[in-house]
Formats: C-alpha cells, structure tokens, sequence
C-alpha cells in the first residue's frame, strides 16, 4: 500500500538520521493505521456515525495507546519471549478498564453511544500491533513518540470518516446544523453500509492521489526519452 | 416469536444483527480472509468453534465475578480466557483431527484478536442472557459471520476475473462490496418486531 518512492525515500532518510520527529509524523501520514495499513476497522467502521463519537474513540484510543506502548517499553527487558503476547494483552486490558470507567464518569450519554466498543479497544490490532512492533524494541521515549503519532492518526482518520458522515448523513458538524432545513439528510450515511461506503471512498481517493504521483514521477522521465529520440 | 425465544436470539445474531455487517465486528478477518471460498469456509468454522467455547465459559466467569462482586475485573478476565479457550480449540483440534488443524492454519492463533469474539462475550453479558440463549447467541453469531465471510468470498472470487479500474482495485473495493452486502442485509432489519 505504500508509495514506493516515497517509501524508499523515508527509509534512506531514516538510516541517515533515525530522528524523533520521522517517528512521530509516519504514524500520522507515511504509515497511518487505518488509511495505509488497514488496521482497527472495527472502531473506525462502527463508531463513526457522528463527530463526537469519532473524536471520543479517536482520544480514548490514543491515551490506550501511550500508556500500553510506554508501559511495555519500560518492561521490554523484563517480559519473558514465551508470555510476551498474553502479557501485553493483560497491560493494555487494564488501561482500558480504566479509561471505561473515566468516560462513563465523565458523560454517561458518550457511554451509551460508544456501547461496546469502548471495552473493544482491547483486541484492536492496532494498539497490541505497536506494542509488539515497535515498543518492545526500542527505547521508552521513542516509544511514546510512536503511539503518539499512530494515536493522532487514528483520530484522524475516525475524523476524516465521522465528518463526512455526520455532514451527508445529518446535514450537521458537531450538532451544529449546516444547511438549513431544506436540507434532505442521506440517511443511509449513518446506518451500517455508510461507513463501508465512506471508507471506501476515502481509499478511492487516495488510491487515486497515489497513482496520480506515480504518474507525475514518471512522467518528466519520459519526456527526457522523447526529447532525445 | 418472543424476543427472549432461543429461536429469536439466533436469528438476531445471524441475519437481522449480522455481527460483520450491522454491527462491525470481526471486520479484519472478514477483510483479509474472504478472498478463496474454501478458506472462508473453514475460518467461519473455527470462528463459530471459538465463539461456542468461550460463550460458555464467558458465562460461567461472569457468574463467579458478580458472586464475589469483582465485575471490574470482566474486561481482564474474559480477553483471557478467550486466549486460553483459542489455545485448547487448538490443542483438542491438533490431537484428535490434525487434517482440520492442518486446514486452519495460521487462522487459528488470529482468532484471539477477532473483536467479534470479546464482542459476544460482552454482549451477552450487558443483555443478560441465560445460558440457553447464551447457547443460541453464540452459534447465531457464528452461523452469521460465517455466512458474510461466505458471501463476500463468493463474490471477490467472481471479481477477479472481471476488469475493474486500477485505483479500485484492492481494499477500496472490497469495502464497496461490503457495504453493498450491508446494505441488503438491511432489509432484515425491523424483523420479529
């Protein structure tokens, strides 16, 4: 799925210099979980009927996210090979007890809406994918930066699919209404198919932002070509 | 037919609340693993295997945490027992028949992470089912992804022998197709009411 200039580029400049804020921006950009590995669908598929939902998921997954990878950083000497898997599945399970009880302190309505997938957070591949990726190899601050990175493109990409959804579906962005009465809401946009039909959209585009930069790196060679012959 | 009915409880897991395509779960493997019809078979088999095992013991955790009143310990306790439940589907599968074992493969390890799993543990806990309808909950369940996973292998297998455009190819349209497929199994909706 990778743009493979682009790719090979990161990567020279990656052995040059292994600088903090190219661990950072991959998982925002380069490497975003949900648009480029198509990791986590579940959360970014259900829960993003509205924007508010999207950003809620978006920040309880983040804050999963830091404190796992953190966490199993900090431990990645201590962990035995053989249990490492159970035993990352255990730390992020308990950050996401925790952050199951704060969002039901802080508004029980976001609660219900979330429903079960707030509890979900556990089994997505994208958080026990980074821990056994990239935390139990590196060093804790390099770590950090990584689900960083990775959570604000998780958010991201939540919001990039909740906004369209709440726009076309609801005619509204973030409860604030957008076009009037007349406006005749696609329903459909909501409801389960939506959020097939948006992500896909959104993989069409950049499929085909994608091909147009092949075609455009391509291109100025062929000319050369034409040009001498 | 009574909404608590076992026959109702499996129909709303199977078709009218299809886990894959109403109520996004189990979205990965319904993605990666749709693309031979022989494969999809096989994984909904063992998916629905992994459900019916760790329904039950879901249940059974879920009745000894509220007896010694340490539901904030559901979350923790349920993600392992379903990883142990995936180990013993594997090591009761490698002994008594290792053709099947052979078959799954490395699907079998993956289960773990399948959302649809923890998601049928979790929602028979917050709909209070008892242990019959738990039963029917968790086959429904299984009966339903194995039945989108069918579907969608039938149709990407079809897919490629015909021409699509470059820049659809891939992810893209499998997620169109799955929102098509989500979109009649729209029409289920409303149903039993």
């Amino acid at each position: 799925m990778t743009t493979n200039t682009s790719a090979a580029h990161s990567e020279v400049k990656l052995k040059s210099q292994p600088d903090s804020m190219d661990t950072f921006l991959r998982g925002i950009w380069q490497d975003n979980p949900v648009f480029v590995m198509l990791l986590g669908m579940c959360p970014v598929l259900a829960v993003t009927n509205s924007v508010v939902n999207a950003l809620a998921m978006g920040i309880a997954s983040l804050f999963v996210l830091f404190c796992s990878n953190t966490l199993v950083a900090l431990l990645r000497n201590f962990i035995p090979k053989q249990v490492r898997i159970a035993s990352y599945i255990v730390i992020i399970a308990t950050f996401v007890t925790v952050v199951d009880y704060v969002i039901q302190a802080i508004s029980l309505d976001l609660y219900n809406a979330l429903g079960a997938f707030i509890q979900l957070i556990v089994v997505n591949c994208i958080i026990l994918g980074r821990a056994e990726a990239f935390a139990s190899k590196n060093k804790v601050g390099a770590a950090m930066l990584d689900a960083l990175g990775m959570g604000i493109g998780f958010t991201l990409a939540l919001l990039c699919l909740g906004g369209v959804r709440e726009i076309l579906g609801n005619g509204t962005f973030l409860g604030i209404s957008l076009f009037g009465e007349n406006f005749q809401a696609w329903s459909v946009m909501i409801l389960p198919p939506g959020g097939f039909f948006v992500l896909g959209a959104w993989l069409l585009l950049f499929n085909w932002l994608k091909e147009r930069k092949d075609m455009k790196a391509l291109s100025p060679d062929l000319q050369l070509a034409e040009t001498k012959n | 037919m009574a909404t608590d009915s076992m026959m109702f409880v499996f129909l709303n897991a199977c078709i009218i609340n299809n886990f894959v395509l109403s109520s996004f779960l189990g979205i990965c493997p319904f993605l990666g693993v749709s693309g031979k019809l022989s494969t999809a078979w096989n994984m909904g088999l063992a998916t629905t295997f992994v459900m019916f095992v760790s329904s039950l013991c879901a249940y059974g955790i879920n009745l000894l945490l509220i007896e010694f009143q340490l539901e904030f310990l559901r979350l923790i306790c349920y993600i392992a027992v379903i990883a142990s439940a995936v180990q013993l589907v594997e090591m009761t599968l490698k002994k008594f028949s290792p053709v099947l074992f052979r078959a799954l493969g490395i699907f079998l390890p993956l289960i773990t992470t399948n959302c649809a799993i923890l998601g049928l543990a979790l929602f028979q806990t917050f709909r209070e089912y008892n242990f019959l309808q738990s039963v029917a909950y968790s086959l429904g369940a299984g009966a339903g992804f194995t039945l989108a996973l069918i579907l969608m292998a039938g149709l990407r297998e079809r897919l490629q022998l015909s021409d699509v455009p470059n820049v659809s190819q891939g992810a893209a349209m499998s997620l169109m197709l799955a929102g098509l497929l989500s979109l009649s199994f729209m029409g289920f909706a409303g149903l039993g009411n």
